[in-house]
């Protein structure tokens, strides 16, 4: 699986990075980003929790 | 407080400060959003209250027709007539929450490091020894108003701290506030907390040049933009920004949370048995007792949804309404702590998103894990009159509790 924040889309609320901070990381400016290249497989479901909790709808899931 | 002629037709004539809306806004919005889910009332001002999590975010999100020049969800002075309002000079509002870009942008940058992950992980130990010295004042006792003892005395002493200025003075603080904000239909009440702050404020900026420290406060007045120091009244309205948000609204969630544990035993005994819960609970709670509306103004007449809405009108930025929106949540009005999935939008929605979240967030997480930990088994008093407070932050500010 790959993600993708979008950056336009981000708004800070840091939900993904709650959820999930092997995935994502977020800097002081509250903007998210995908610090892994592959979610490895046990990561999948948090990664999908991030996906349905964002408010922005900011996080893309651009392969499976 | 004005008198409130009771609402008989809530779609065309709402008010948000009728008792009834204040204590079970819920029902109120149920109805609204099967029959009429943008409401309106010309009752102080003409004001739109959309009650759909699809309205209420699409609306945050257009910041071209609906600008945050003026915040306040119950008009003041200052909205009816700019020119002549003779309170404290705040020429540049309370930026950035009343403000648009490109205002709003610069100004937020200057804040957002203040209250990003990292340095809200460093007010943890800082919350965490409040909250225990809170605890230790009652829980012998056996009783507390888990409202005005506890909850009250949190996030007004954090922010201080991060502002630079004395806890000591935090019950001061915390009354010019909710003049500010609960009792905004008392006009010279409202002044008059706005004055308090501001003039505070005023004195506290000459201190703060001063003597500097490392904090908010004192870094505001050091920045330079574009290499311009900030004039005074952005710093003002800056910090005066960060102690009313940062205090009636988290303050509220902290104590909606305890309401909600005293009156539902089962959640309570969840919470204190499956601790690995409270990440997931925290958001269902900020979702479920979501306290703050923010207001909007629309910018030129416009048809949205159908509704007619003019230039200068308000919209209710009804975000306590949109997290109840079954649309969007399964079973809305029940808590379910292990929600796995909770859009939420407690914190707003767009480029205004409360830049205090993180913050928010670990206070109430503290708050909660120091309670239960000290008092796991605890309910409403007896015969308790739990009071609530409401129009622009909704929470209880009277709540025994017996344990």
């Amino acid at each position: 699986m790959k993600l993708r924040v979008d950056p336009d889309k981000c708004q800070g609320h840091a939900r993904c990075y709650g959820l999930a901070p092997e995935i994502f990381d977020v800097d002081d400016y509250g903007q998210s980003s995908v610090i892994v290249d592959v979610v490895p497989p046990e990561l999948e479901e948090k990664a999908r929790l991030a996906v349905a909790n964002c408010p922005e709808y900011a996080i893309e899931i651009i392969s499976e | 407080m004005t008198h409130i002629a009771a609402v008989e037709d809530w779609a065309t004539d709402f008010d948000v400060l009728d008792p009834r809306y204040v204590t079970d806004p819920f029902s109120i919005w149920d109805d609204l959003r099967q029959t009429c889910p943008i409401a309106h009332t010309d009752r102080r001002k003409s004001s739109w209250l959309p009650t759909r999590y699809e309205d209420v975010t699409a609306i945050a999100h257009d910041i071209e027709h609906f600008s945050s020049l003026k915040v306040a969800v119950i008009p003041g002075d200052e909205d009816e007539d700019p020119e002549n309002f003779d309170g404290p000079n705040l020429e540049y509002g309370l930026p950035p929450i009343s403000s648009d870009p490109p205002l709003h942008t610069w100004t937020r940058r200057l804040l957002l490091p203040w209250f990003s992950h990292k340095r809200v992980d460093g007010y943890v130990p800082l919350t965490r020894d409040l909250c225990r010295r809170l605890v230790d004042g009652f829980a012998e006792s056996g009783h507390a108003d888990a409202a005005a003892d506890y909850a009250q005395q949190i996030p007004v002493r954090v922010i201080a701290h991060i502002l630079g200025v004395s806890p000591d003075l935090s019950d001061t603080f915390t009354s010019w506030v909710r003049d500010v904000l609960e009792f905004a239909d008392d006009a010279e009440r409202r002044q008059r907390g706005a004055e308090g702050l501001l003039n505070y404020f005023l004195g506290q900026l000459e201190e703060s040049r001063q003597h500097p420290g490392d904090d908010l406060l004192s870094e505001l007045l050091t920045t330079k933009v574009e290499g311009e120091p900030l004039d005074d009244g952005i710093v003002l309205g800056m910090a005066a920004l960060a102690l009313i948000a940062g205090v009636d609204t988290t303050w509220s969630a902290i104590g909606s949370s305890l309401w909600h544990l005293a009156t539902h035993p089962d959640d309570r005994k969840r919470l204190v048995a499956e601790p690995e819960l409270m990440p997931t609970a925290v958001e269902e709670l900020l979702r479920a007792y979501s306290p703050v509306t923010m207001a909007r103004e629309v910018t030129a007449d416009i048809e949205y949804a159908g509704c007619p809405m003019k230039a200068g009108d308000k919209v209710l930025m009804n975000f306590p309404a949109a997290n109840r929106d079954p649309e969007v949540f399964e079973h809305p009005d029940e808590v379910q702590l292990d929600r796995a999935h909770n859009r939420h939008v407690a914190f707003g929605s767009g480029i205004h998103r409360c830049a205090g979240s993180n913050l928010a967030r670990m206070e109430l997480q503290v708050a909660l894990e120091e309670w239960l930990a000290r008092i796991p088994d605890f309910s409403l008093a007896g015969g308790a009159e739990v009071t609530w407070a409401g129009g622009q932050v909704r929470g209880p500010r009277i709540c025994p509790v017996v344990f």
